[in-house]
């Protein structure tokens, strides 16, 4: 009758509800005392330096940036898992071909020293 | 499985109040699925405060100690039912340079998603809630939206513990995405199927049916890339660089206090049991038993094994919680990208190799 979504969207609200209610009953029964130190940043006792929106190390993005090819890759990947069994050789050397391309490039990705932490300068 | 709620609670109502007969304005399939919801709801609230309590004493007797045993009496069973009334009880500490609107929203967002994986979960081939013919694919999407929900509680914190956890928490998440994925698709290759109930029914007949005996030792291969990849997706040890407390106090969540933090435990939990639910599913038979049981109603089998397989994969989790230490930052995506992508990518290509040849 309803596609199964219908199901999936009606759990996100009940989910959500639940949090929500809670959150709700806690704050008729749970203390409200807030004071200045409570609602300073927790860094182990220390007074905080600046804002906590820090820089932090780039390797987040280039791991973010290969992330997204592979994941693309992995989508791709889904609909011809399903129909593969019985399909013929045609349809796997077609996904040969695509993973030895993405192969290549995870291996130029390697060898540009991109998946280690710390990088070393390029050497060719 | 809801069009048979909804059937049961429209014949009972019917029966009870005869004049609701007439009332066809009823959405009776809306509501047996909101008590459908709400069920499994308690259902999973049980069982992660039950996890939480195992956890408890497996890390406990494995280091020679007892852990819980005072509260309700047995073994401390009542520990944790105690530890939610008081998180229920803790005063709500919202820093005051946080970022508000985020940092209520991140765990909202968290505990939906998790919970919204339970909707393809199939503990028997009728006990689903919908079987989607993409539920493989929709665990997969779902169990990604947590990275959104972390990065936000580390960014909306405003503090340096909970930005940096968040960083590695969504680098580590992001890269074991793709093995999981791969190894993921290396079950969907053997089945032809996306969905939960058929990946399980291509599996039924016994123990050496499952599929991580099949193509051996491939089939082997692709199920312990899964659980080393799901270990990564729920920051189990020796994965748990994301909370590591001796370096980052508890990561992403260090601002979060009182019952919104137990948010964040209970989805984590939860997680836990989805991840192994999914090795379950794909790799060693979901609902189907070691040898197929006569007499036996699917009704009582299915849930009876599913669970049991899933409770034991979540049980081996914390086994090598308390066997092997945390790895370091390199080491980690080191693993990820050198060692199990390149290896789940030659394995789905020898599965489907597999696979095709032998029709």
């Amino acid at each position: 009758m309803f596609d199964g979504f219908y199901n999936a969207f009606w759990f996100l609200v009940v989910g959500c509800l639940f949090v929500i209610v809670n959150l709700f009953v806690s704050s008729l029964i749970r203390p409200a005392d807030p004071q200045e130190e409570k609602l300073l940043p927790y860094e182990c006792g220390e007074e905080s330096s600046g804002t906590g929106f820090v820089r932090f190390n780039p390797r987040f993005y280039i791991i973010g940036l290969i992330f997204l090819i592979f994941d693309i890759e992995t989508v791709f990947i889904f609909p011809w898992a399903v129909i593969l069994k019985g399909a013929g050789p045609f349809v796997l050397i077609e996904m040969v071909i695509f993973l030895a391309i993405l192969t290549v490039g995870l291996v130029y990705a390697w060898g540009k020293g991109d998946l280690e932490w710390i990088k070393q300068p390029t050497q060719w | 499985m809801i069009e048979w709620v909804a059937w049961l609670m429209r014949t009972i109502a019917e029966f009870v109040l005869p004049f609701t007969a007439s009332w066809t304005w009823i959405p009776w399939y809306t509501i047996a699925l909101l008590h459908v919801a709400a069920v499994l709801l308690v259902i999973v609230s049980i069982l992660t405060m039950f996890l939480v309590w195992l956890e408890r004493k497996v890390s406990a007797h494995m280091q020679d100690r007892l852990g819980p045993m005072r509260v309700g009496g047995w073994h401390g069973w009542a520990q944790s039912i105690a530890d939610a009334l008081k998180l229920l009880l803790k005063e709500d500490i919202i820093p005051a340079m946080a970022d508000k609107p985020v940092f209520k929203i991140a765990p909202l967002l968290i505990f939906g998603a998790t919970f919204m994986s339970f909707v393809v979960l199939p503990f028997s081939e009728n006990i689903i809630v919908s079987n989607l013919n993409i539920g493989i694919l929709y665990i997969y999407g779902i169990s990604t939206v947590v990275v959104i929900g972390i990065i936000m509680a580390g960014w909306s914190s405003n503090n340096k513990w909970s930005l940096l956890g968040a960083m590695r928490s969504a680098a580590q998440l992001v890269s074991y995405e793709i093995p999981v994925g791969l190894s993921l698709l290396a079950g969907v290759v053997m089945a032809g199927s996306l969905s939960t109930v058929e990946i399980s029914l291509a599996q039924s007949g016994g123990f050496w049916n499952w599929f991580i005996w099949r193509c051996f030792p491939f089939g082997f291969i692709a199920a312990v890339a899964l659980y080393i990849g799901a270990l990564a997706e729920t920051n189990r040890t020796p994965f748990d660089l994301a909370e590591a407390e001796s370096e980052l106090v508890s990561g992403y969540h260090t601002e979060y206090s009182g019952f919104r933090w137990a948010l964040f435990f209970l989805a984590e939990y939860a997680n836990m049991f989805v991840a192994s639910a999914l090795v379950v599913i794909l790799f060693l038979g979901g609902f189907s038993g070691f040898i197929p049981v006569p007499f036996v109603p699917d009704v009582i089998a299915g849930p009876f094994w599913f669970i049991s397989k899933t409770l034991f994969l979540v049980f081996v989790m914390m086994w090598i919680r308390w066997t092997l230490p945390r790895l370091r930052v390199d080491q980690l995506m080191g693993m990820c990208w050198k060692y199990l992508i390149p290896i789940a990518l030659v394995n789905l290509g020898a599965i489907g190799l597999w696979t095709s040849m032998s029709g």
